[in-house]
């Protein structure tokens, strides 16, 4: 399986999406934001970071760059394209998913474990995993918010991808740690091609780590790709 | 303008030092000199008051690779592989706008440690605010936590540990550190020493800007009522250049096109230029009109002084240019051809085809002042005396509960949740613990940092209260099955001009470098910073230890939370019952006198290199060392980590049970041990001499002295977790 991660100036978490990809078995090709062409991939990964340091709205800048013309229409042709935490603000701020991140809802940068449920398995990223996801958070603007006929109509096409929730999938107020509604953590496109979420399994593919749940999600991933 | 003795003064020069300027110039110098004269002679830049004392400190070992005097120490850790690293203040700038101050604090000393060719892998903070109850310590702690995180976060590297402090003697000046640990190999280590004539001089980075002039002077001089007029001398940072600079200069470094590089830090493009120049033995011609400004008009003057951030000076070889601007061309940065290297020796600056400064590079530096201050030596206080009855009619746990919420010992969790701790993917050990621990990339190897204070003991008796910290950093250090390599220190104290501030300095630096000298444990590098007072009042004084130590195998790394119920529970070292200075006696007994724990070096090194064979041979399930509040606040915290609890018995000893459980005595860990093992434990600890007590049994989750003694781990839990994060929201 081939991969690309794509860097942008402030991305930093682009090697350690590198690293968890090529330990999982992907051919990783890091490219950078001003090239024109996408190599060959099965899957495009938008890292985690400070893409032109955010200072307009998280991603916004970065969703801009030359290379997200070769991603939309990637992820327009069915390409496989997963944005995570900075990733996830740029492919909101692109339109490939809906929705916008607000500012964490006590204003704080939030590091630290987590819970999340899957809420729909109907895809290539989750197929086949049947627990509760313990993943790692690191963000400062992942309060997810939609209008109420968008969540309604992300709802009906079943675009939620997970919820934050305690370890026994119990996805009340209490667990959601930034004020995203519905707890929500991650979304898809309605082709479920696309997800974009707040959460890094990249941090977590090793048990000296904070967990081995990203493990988890990348084998899967891997092989529901073959 | 025209130079005289009074301008020199509203820089911050004593009238001696301007008499002695004119006459290494053998003339007045212009005003664009005389800024240069201020900014590489103030207390920050010249160590002036410090360097005499800071000479005795023991700076060398087997592998320590750079000592003290370059932009960071650095030390050797086998494989080709070396660290860079090194703590700093930001306190002056902190205090007039804390998130600012901080921020540029962070992005200051990563800067030091990539110019070096690391890069940046970890960070540490050690932060004293006033009392909780000062009306501007909130407001301080958050825009400071949020600076910290704001730089450290957008940089992508870890903040892995920390120390929060409160006293009231910081209510007008409070103390930012900040700490950076870089990983480099050896054989690519850049130094700020210029070599060659006629080679380019390069400037990179952001532009420069009116910010920050005259910060280093502002950070040589004592607060008053007029501090918000301060607030233009702070800095302002971009962590998002600074990541672009980062990327950009350690491309930059894996060819090798480099001669020399230094980071444009405290007094800019001053300092940056004429220390390169000095350590070359060398000249350099700048032209001015050729620096990246960012605002229009700026004088030589203010291109000079300005302190804008991420911004470096290099010396390239020749030929080299084009190369090198292609790289800083892919990050959008500037990249400036701004002078060149002479023979001259001196320091020639032009402006609009004029000469504006001329100055032999000799009198910035060698001839800066040195002085000898008048310090005044401290007694060591006289014991208290303390009534037993009092003792007994207090109940432990109650103590305990207060202790732990203790706003100096109570979990901070709150500030470290705000830090990313787990980016770059080789945190294994994460802030809270005794030290943080980071994995070396791709290696088994791990490296771990700590960094540590102990104000209370330093003002009491400086002597003793600098061996101290050293002792604990490497107690925090071993603690996590980390061998102890090197310190770094940052010596926070009041005005030298005071002789009892001084004398605290001379005697805290006496205690760090017996006591570093004793444990192998050189310092390799460190800051200064005086004048942390607000008219009279000094704060107490606080030196801010760095250590940092190797893991060979990371898979043997220590952390502090109970593993097993049944398992046994020792404290290793003696417990004498030293109660004075000990958070139990300043909050619970009200009593601020009297001296400090003994430290004993030779049992410190002794228990310590034991501890570390025990671990060695797999023998420790779990440890923590003993500090604040004594033997049963550091089982309290191993079992609100593990989530377990413990059946304490008090060993057969004369001292009253609140004095051993709440005693500060040095030199002591608690360590968890399997029954199985506890016969070769016991024998390994009797064959090197070092005493130890069984205190307990790990049971599921009540800490159990009797029956009328005893409460569950969930309840301490929430003594220790909630009085930062209750204090935050009221």
């Amino acid at each position: 399986m081939k991969s690309s991660v794509i860097t942008f100036p402030g991305s930093n978490c682009d090697r350690d999406m590198d690293v968890a990809l090529k330990k999982f078995g992907f051919k990783n090709k890091m490219v950078w934001h001003d090239d024109v062409e996408l190599p060959k991939s099965d899957l495009v990964v938008l890292p985690g970071g400070f893409s032109y340091g955010d200072y307009l709205r998280c991603g916004s800048m970065a969703s801009k760059s030359k290379i997200m013309t070769s991603v939309i229409n990637f992820a327009n042709s069915g390409g496989m394209v997963m944005g995570i935490c900075n990733g996830f603000q740029i492919l909101v701020e692109t339109g490939l998913v809906p929705g916008v991140l607000l500012r964490n809802k006590y204003l704080e940068f939030i590091c630290k474990n987590v819970f999340v449920k899957i809420n729909n398995k109907k895809n290539t990223y989750f197929k086949n995993i049947n627990k509760v996801l313990e993943f790692h958070i690191a963000h400062n603007e992942g309060n997810y918010f939609c209008t109420k006929d968008q969540l309604k109509e992300i709802e009906d096409n079943e675009q939620v991808a997970i919820n934050y929730c305690d370890k026994d999938g119990k996805t009340e107020e209490q667990f959601n740690p930034n004020g995203s509604i519905k707890n929500i953590a991650g979304i898809f496109n309605k082709e479920k091609n696309v997800l974009g979420m707040m959460p890094h399994p990249e941090r977590m593919i090793d048990h000296s780590l904070s967990g081995e749940d990203g493990s988890l999600f990348f084998n899967n991933l891997i092989n529901n790709l073959k | 303008m025209i130079v005289n003795e009074q301008v020199a003064i509203d820089h911050g020069l004593k009238k001696d030092e301007f008499a002695k300027i004119c006459e290494l110039l053998e003339r007045t110098p212009n005003i664009t000199e005389l800024g240069i004269f201020s900014a590489m002679w103030n207390e920050h830049c010249s160590y002036k008051s410090s360097r005499l004392h800071l000479k005795k400190l023991p700076t060398k070992g087997k592998q320590v690779i750079q000592g003290p005097g370059e932009n960071a120490g650095v030390v050797d850790i086998g494989d080709n592989d070396a660290i860079v690293f090194k703590i700093e203040s930001h306190n002056h700038p902190s205090f007039i706008e804390p998130y600012q101050g901080a921020a540029t604090g962070v992005g200051g000393i990563m800067r030091d440690v990539f110019t070096m060719g690391a890069r940046p892998i970890a960070n540490l903070n050690s932060i004293h605010f006033g009392s909780p109850q000062h009306k501007k310590t909130k407001n301080l702690l958050r825009g400071v936590v949020h600076g910290i995180g704001g730089y450290g976060n957008c940089m992508g590297v870890p903040t892995i540990a920390g120390q929060t402090n409160f006293d009231s003697s910081y209510n007008g000046n409070i103390l930012v550190n900040a700490m950076t640990l870089g990983l480099v190999k050896k054989d690519k280590i850049f130094y700020s020493k210029a070599a060659g004539l006629n080679k380019p001089v390069i400037y990179v980075g952001s532009k420069t800007g009116r910010d920050g002039i005259h910060g280093a002077s502002m950070a040589s001089a004592s607060f008053d009522e007029k501090i918000e007029e301060k607030k233009p001398t702070v800095q302002v940072g971009d962590p998002f250049t600074e990541k672009l600079l980062l990327e950009a200069c350690l491309e930059l470094m894996a060819g090798d096109s480099i001669i020399a590089i230094q980071d444009m830090g405290a007094a800019g493009l001053t300092s940056s230029s004429i220390e390169m120049a000095s350590k070359g033995n060398l000249g350099i011609e700048i032209d001015l009109n050729k620096v990246p400004c960012r605002e229009a008009k700026m004088t030589p003057y203010e291109i000079m002084l300005s302190e804008s951030q991420e911004r470096m000076l290099i010396v390239l070889e020749n030929g080299k240019e084009n190369q090198a601007k292609k790289i800083f061309d892919k990050w959008n940065l500037d990249f400036a051809i701004i002078g060149k290297t002479t023979k001259s020796k001196r320091i020639e600056l032009y402006f609009n085809n004029e000469k504006v400064s001329n100055i032999p590079v000799n009198t910035l530096v060698e001839n800066s002042p040195m002085y000898d201050r008048k310090w005044k030596k401290s007694k060591l206080p006289k014991k208290n005396i303390i009534k037993k009855e009092h003792l007994n009619s207090l109940k432990i746990i109650n103590v305990l509960k207060k202790i732990l919420s203790d706003p100096n010992v109570c979990s901070k969790e709150w500030i470290w949740q705000q830090y990313d701790h787990t980016v770059m993917g080789d945190t294994i050990q994460k802030p809270g613990g005794d030290s943080g621990v980071v994995r070396v990339h791709g290696t088994n190897k791990a490296v771990a940092a700590s960094v540590d204070s102990s104000a209370v003991y330093c003002w009491a008796h400086p002597l003793t209260g600098g061996k101290q910290v050293v002792c604990e950093s490497f107690r925090n250090l071993i603690s996590v099955g980390a061998k102890p390599i090197a310190i770094t220190n940052c010596l926070n104290f009041g005005s030298p001009e005071n002789e009892d501030n001084m004398g605290e300095f001379v005697e805290c630096v006496q205690g760090i470098g017996e006591a570093s000298k004793y444990l192998n444990f050189p310092v390799v590098s460190g800051n200064v910073s005086f004048y942390n007072q607000t008219k009279e009042k000094g704060i107490k004084p606080t030196p801010s230890i760095g250590g940092i130590g190797l893991i060979k195998d990371y898979q043997k790394m220590i952390t502090m939370d109970f593993k097993e119920v049944d398992n046994i529970v020792l404290v290793i070292g003696k417990t004498e019952g030293h109660i004075d200075q000990s958070l139990f006696s300043r909050n619970i007994l009200n009593e601020k006198n009297g001296p400090p724990p003994e430290v004993n070096l030779f049992n410190e090194k002794n228990i310590g290199e034991t501890l570390l064979k025990l671990i060695e041979k797999d023998f420790i399930k779990s440890a923590h060392d003993v500090s604040l509040g004594g033997i049963i606040t550091a089982v309290a915290k191993m079992s609100i980590k593990g989530n377990k609890g413990i059946n304490l018995i008090k060993p057969k000893f004369l001292i009253n049970e609140i004095e051993y459980y709440f005693a500060e005595d040095q030199g002591r860990y608690i360590i968890e041990v399997t029954k199985e093992n506890l016969k070769k434990v016991s024998d390994i600890l009797n064959k090197n001499a070092v005493h130890f007590d069984q205190l307990g049994t790990i049971n599921e989750n009540q800490l159990y002295i009797n029956d009328k003694t005893k409460v569950t781990i969930d309840e301490l839990k929430s003594s220790h977790t909630n009085w930062l994060e209750n204090y935050m929201s009221k």
